[in-house]
């Protein structure tokens, strides 16, 4: 029996309690979502783009998921807490995989921008769930089917045409459990024509000694003349495995700044597909991953360019330490009609000891001959010349090395946009290489 | 304040330094020279602790202390100083970062508790003025997009910051015209004290007329052939240096021979 089959029994047998607690318009494409599981198998190792990541292994334990929608007894503004606030954001909670709203949040958005439970907002306004959920993930992935199939709450993140939010929505997912749980969440974000909006998506997980299984999928319409910088954030635990699958499409003349930071993780795997539906359009990649101990993140993406004059700047880089695991496979598609396409990508890393592993591997497709294009990759050690320079100066060897590493992920942090928010994480990859363990009171960023 | 005796050191492998005595007093200034590849970067290498090279016998006593034993930060606590031929280029760590990690790292061996914002500010605008450095330059990645001439008046500028009792100058002269050349002998010129010393590793009699030596020494095939005061420096400016390897070869042919 494969890791996939007690999900699929589990919904034969509960499929009825589960759909009873779920809106109709999330339960609508559950029954497709089985059938693609039952029809396509989980890829394995020997697929050539999940080598690196044992699926089968991730989703084999016997994980709880909350179908009745018992709820956990936390109270978030009591386990959730920060203590520098600098950044002005708007906070609103997932614990596991139920939306929590805030108190103070709502206020502070404008006018014409939605935060609400996925749920909640099916219910309100089931049409334009209807239009969106599930329109850009592809059931055939095996992850978004399985989501699919389980998936009973998250967040929706709509602004309104025209509406610019000054504010950081900042959502924070919160494992919080006695028991191993999977939580199948959704985010759905709408960008409508010239809206302008900043996200950022923090994972927690607050009980460290419990294994969870976190199935997130991400589904961005960034619309004509918008723009988004989607911060995605992991602060999790060697036991917290995730499986994160973002879709994005961008209309003409939409900019958007995807970001994915991986602090601390057990094992992680991250896709990204992205897709240029309208011409002027661009798109910024940026990525960094601390990985030491026995963790392992595994980052896939995949940037279609279909249409001509689009723009699109990868640059990922991760730091392997112990014996952690890296791994990063990007391909650039560039179709035949997409003349006048900038694509670049770039991956490079730091491998720290002689156990860890990097695997990288940059691709590109490209189909007319009408295309700035380049991708590389480097995978190296810390300069020993440099660290002797700063040691003639006196600076100690861990910290001279602290300071590199530091050093290494400085273009990463400073594609940052927001300056507060630069900062904070600054000092968030400064103490983590510092060897700062994983909680919520070493998090700088500003929660209630 | 130096004592070298016998030194030995071999990079992958090969031998560069191949027995090497010196001795260097407070108060004063000596200069080495000698032809390309005879072992003097080399030997401001290994002083300092760089661990690509193998010290493979001989003793290095510094104020007292056994040099070899300490890794290159304690070298630098105990006062000596490398001024590097090609400055190490750090991009993404800015001059002020790196600065105050020295000064802190420093302070912090002698039990000192870090220095306050503003008294670190006020060091670095002092220090910056003994070698002209450009203020734009302090907040740039250390050593990164700076020109030559900028690089060496860093390296004196660093040396103005640490205060070392030693200090190594490994061709600081090389790439700098003449006013830049000037600047920074100015600046080592303005260190000068009887408590402290300076090797200044040089090519050409050129820096010398700006930095007066004490003793000048001559480095071939990886030992100390000749030492003598600022005259010679002056006969290899007009002689080269193939009377000296003329010299040292015959004698080493005659050894072979016996």
């Amino acid at each position: 029996m494969g890791a996939i089959d007690q999900y699929l029994d589990l919904w034969r047998d509960h499929g009825a309690l589960l759909e009873s607690k779920s809106p109709s318009v999330l339960n609508a494409l559950r029954g497709a979502a089985a059938e693609s599981l039952k029809v396509n198998p989980l890829p394995g190792p020997k697929d050539e783009n999940y080598r690196h990541t044992d699926l089968e292994k991730i989703l084999a334990p016997d994980f709880g998921v909350n179908l009745a929608r018992v709820p956990i007894d936390v109270n978030p503004s009591e386990s959730f807490r920060c203590d520098v606030p600098q950044l002005t954001t708007s906070l609103f909670l997932v614990i596991n995989d139920s939306f929590a709203e805030t108190d103070a949040s709502r206020d502070r958005l404008p006018e014409g921008v939605d935060v609400m439970s996925l749920a909640a907002y099916a219910r309100q306004n089931p049409e334009f769930i209807e239009r969106h959920y599930g329109a850009l993930a592809d059931m055939k992935n095996p992850i978004v089917a399985l989501n699919t199939l389980l998936c009973q709450d998250g967040v929706v993140i709509r602004v309104h045409a025209g509406v610019k939010v000054e504010s950081t929505v900042q959502l924070v997912n919160i494992f919080h459990n006695g028991a191993p749980l999977l939580s199948a969440r959704r985010i759905l974000i709408v960008m409508e024509e010239d809206s302008d909006a900043k996200v950022l998506v923090c994972d927690h997980t607050q009980t460290p000694d419990v294994d969870f299984c976190a199935l997130q999928v991400v589904e961005i319409f960034a619309g004509r003349g918008s723009r988004l910088d989607f911060y995605d954030l992991e602060e999790s635990t060697l036991k917290t495995s995730r499986l994160n699958t973002l879709y994005l499409r961008q209309e003409e003349d939409s900019h958007v700044l995807l970001d994915s930071m991986t602090l601390f993780n057990g094992v992680t795997r991250n896709e990204f597909y992205t897709r240029f539906a309208g011409p002027h359009a661009s798109l910024r990649m940026l990525g960094l991953g601390i990985e030491d101990s026995e963790r392992r993140l595994d980052t896939y993406s995949r940037i279609s360019h279909d249409v001509p004059d689009c723009n699109a700047d990868e640059l990922f880089k991760y730091v392997v330490d112990d014996s952690a695991m890296g791994a990063f496979a990007g391909l650039i598609y560039v179709a035949e009609g997409a003349v006048r396409t900038e694509a670049y990508q770039s991956n490079r890393n730091l491998v720290g000891s002689s156990e860890a592993r990097m695997h990288s591997k940059p691709q590109l497709e490209i189909y007319n001959d009408d295309v700035k294009c380049s991708h590389g990759t480097a995978i190296g050690q810390l300069d020993e010349m440099q660290l002797f320079y700063m040691m003639t100066r006196g600076i100690p060897e861990a910290e001279a090395r602290l300071i590199l590493k530091q050093a290494f992920m400085s273009d990463v942090i400073d594609g940052i946009s927001l300056q507060p928010l630069r900062d904070r994480l600054k000092l968030m990859v400064e103490r983590r290489f510092a060897g700062e363990k994983s909680a919520c009171a070493s998090c700088p960023l500003p929660c209630p | 304040m130096l004592s070298v005796r016998d030194l030995h050191a071999e990079i992958d492998g090969k031998e560069i330094l191949r027995g090497i005595n010196l001795d260097v007093k407070a108060g004063e200034v000596h200069a080495i020279m000698g032809p390309n590849g005879s072992g003097k970067s080399t030997l401001s290498m290994v002083l300092a602790g760089n661990p690509a090279y193998t010290v493979t016998s001989g003793e290095v006593t510094f104020r007292g202390k056994d040099l070899l034993a300490m890794t290159p930060d304690v070298r630098s606590h105990e006062g000596l100083f490398l001024g590097f031929q090609y400055p190490v280029e750090i991009p993404g760590v800015s001059m002020v970062n790196f600065m105050r990690a020295a000064v802190n790292a420093k302070r912090k061996y002698f039990g000192e508790p870090p220095m306050g914002a503003s008294e670190f500010l006020k060091l670095m605008r002092q220090k910056r003025a003994v070698v002209e450095l450009d203020n734009k330059l302090a907040s740039r990645s250390v050593n990164e997009g700076f020109s030559g001439g900028e690089k060496k008046r860093n390296e004196i500028f660093q040396m103005a910051v640490l205060e070392p009792k030693l200090s190594i100058l490994d061709e600081t002269d090389s790439g700098l015209d003449v006013d830049a050349l000037r600047i920074v002998a100015e600046g080592v010129n303005k260190m000068r004290t009887p408590e402290n010393a300076a090797i200044v590793i040089t090519h050409y009699q050129r820096l010398l007329d700006y930095i007066r030596p004490d003793v000048i020494h001559v480095l071939y095939k990886g030992r100390i052939v000749y030492t003598g005061g600022p005259e010679l420096a002056l006969e290899i400016e007009k002689n080269g240096y193939d009377w000296i390897k003329a010299e040292v070869d015959a004698k080493d042919s005659i050894k072979g021979e016996a």
